[in-house]
């Protein structure tokens, strides 16, 4: 909050502001906030826009403003251009929302990331999420350097080294630490299987906090994952939060299983869109019964949804799966007391 | 995917194509045979160390060009090794990360295929699916899996591992062996 506010009652306060530090927490995010009151989060994916209007991204954003806890804003997802997710980030913040940062190690080298985590700290970012990246295979720009300078888990240990120990990789000093909560991806789904529980291990060694999963369509494979983390005892020492989605229909997802790195989409699935009249109805149905589902799994700290082209829909999966529990995440209006919910 | 779609990783040389597993190649039979090859290595190791005055009376820069040679040809036919210069082998199950389109050094990426495949070449084997057999059939495998491996340094490319051993300067970070 600051001084004109606390002083003038006129004056709104600052929505760009840091949230009050707490003791124990590394960022003074909301998203932090709620994944350590307990609750089960629910953070959303942007995607953004292939233009440079920023009013685009606050329309795209619109959707999700009192439904999510968190909002990620992806960079260059599936290797194709678009707004940078610092760039959005920082737009978001402006006006109080709570993104998360996605660097890909596939785009820039040590220096360059390194740099952009301290301008991101500074622009209000509270939250990172640490990837690889997609192959430029994949992308619209296949004739593109893959630079892979990091990889996700030594991106986290040097994120975390210039959080803790206030150096660059290179040990030169910080004079202001980034305030970063900090976060990885996981796929369950991919071989090799028994590898990816100690592959988490890593990550949390390396510094991740949080964790988002891939897209989970095939619930019993999470359960096993699951059972090996817990046996690990990685559930106390993360937060979880699996990956869900709506599929629009059983074209797109045999199109997804066979062209977006990482997808795993049972049959069961397919057969299920297939069978039923309105598709696009019936995998908002589906999305909503793997998040009950996923409630019962022990260990689970919450779900992102990654509602590609479908972003309307994340008010209505969220609000008929009752995963909020009642709870009203920040929206604008919000005073700063309600919103953190002290 | 046609030729013009493959694109070169960082330490993919000229000519290299990334391998089949239905053809035979000594890297998916070094994998096979890790457990083997690390005795062989242990011993050669050993044999390193020992011959280490030697090496230094000659002058490890003197050697450095002849042995990085050798270590290319005989690591280049049984791993397909990229010569990085900081050898993790051992740390891998004997399958070089290097390989791998996007240099991971600590894991597989999210984009493994179900058939264990590459994300980026769906003909190759994904080093890491391999990685981890290898692992499994070393003694420590799983312990060294779990090693966190630094940022690679891009200055040491084209430099011998061995005589980084010989001159006892692997750090602890990365693995011994290799």
């Amino acid at each position: 909050m600051n001084v004109i506010a606390m002083h003038s009652p006129d004056v709104e306060e600052d929505p760009s502001a840091p949230l009050p530090e707490l003791p124990g927490h590394s960022s003074r995010g909301r998203l932090e906030r709620v994944l350590r009151r307990g609750e089960f989060a629910v953070t959303a994916e942007l995607n953004p826009p292939d233009s440079a209007d920023p009013q685009e991204v606050y329309d795209r954003v619109a959707v999700f403003e009192g439904w999510v806890d968190g909002i990620n804003a992806t960079d260059g997802s599936g290797a194709n251009c678009h707004m940078s997710s610092v760039a959005i980030c920082a737009l978001l913040t402006r006006i109080g929302y709570s993104p998360v940062l996605q660097i890909s190690c596939r785009d820039y080298n040590r220096i360059a990331i390194q740099g952009n985590v301290l301008g991101a700290a500074a622009l209000g970012v509270c939250n990172v999420l640490c990837l690889t990246g997609d192959g430029v295979q994949a992308g619209d720009h296949p004739d593109a350097k893959p630079v892979f300078d990091l990889d996700s888990i030594s991106l986290l240990s040097v994120i975390k080294r210039m959080r803790d120990e206030q150096r660059f990789l290179s040990g030169r000093k910080i004079t202001s630490p980034p305030r970063l909560f900090l976060g990885a991806a996981e796929n369950p789904f991919a071989p090799p299987y028994d590898f990816r529980p100690l592959r988490l291990a890593k990550k949390i060694a390396a510094g991740a906090q949080f964790i988002q999963t891939q897209y989970c369509f095939d619930v019993p494979l999470l359960r096993e994952f699951m059972t090996k983390v817990r046996d690990m005892g990685l559930d106390q020492q993360c937060f979880i939060l699996v990956g869900v989605g709506p599929l629009p229909s059983a074209r797109t997802a045999r199109w997804m299983r066979a062209n977006v790195p990482g997808v795993h989409i049972p049959d069961s699935v397919i057969t299920r869109l297939e069978g039923a009249e309105n598709q696009r109805l019936e995998g908002k149905r589906l999305c909503i019964d793997i998040i009950q589902e996923l409630r019962e799994i022990p260990g689970i700290s919450g779900i992102h949804l990654m509602a590609y082209r479908q972003e309307e829909l994340v008010a209505e999966i969220v609000h008929e799966s009752g995963v909020l529990n009642g709870r009203q995440p920040w929206r604008r209006g919000t005073t700063l007391k309600s919103a953190v919910g002290e | 995917m046609t030729g013009l779609a493959r694109v070169p990783a960082a330490f993919e040389p000229a000519g290299k194509r990334p391998r089949r597993s239905g053809k035979f190649a000594l890297r998916f039979w070094s994998v096979r045979h890790a457990r083997l090859l690390e005795r062989v290595y242990a011993m050669f190791e050993r044999a390193l160390i020992g011959s280490a005055p030697l090496l230094k009376r000659i002058g490890f820069e003197r050697l450095e060009k002849p042995v990085a040679a050798v270590e290319r040809v005989t690591k280049g036919a049984l791993f397909d090794c990229r010569m990085c210069g900081q050898c993790v082998l051992s740390s891998t199950g004997m399958s070089c990360p290097m390989n791998c389109p996007k240099n991971l050094r600590n894991g597989p990426c999210g984009g493994v295929r179900a058939n264990g495949n590459c994300e980026v070449y769906p003909e190759m084997p994904c080093v890491w699916v391999e990685a981890w057999k290898g692992s499994q059939r070393l003694r420590h495998g799983t312990r060294a899996m779990a090693q966190i491996q630094p940022p690679i340094d891009h200055r040491l490319k084209g430099r011998s591992s061995w005589l980084v051993i010989a001159r006892g300067e692997h750090s602890s970070n990365t693995s011994r062996l290799s």
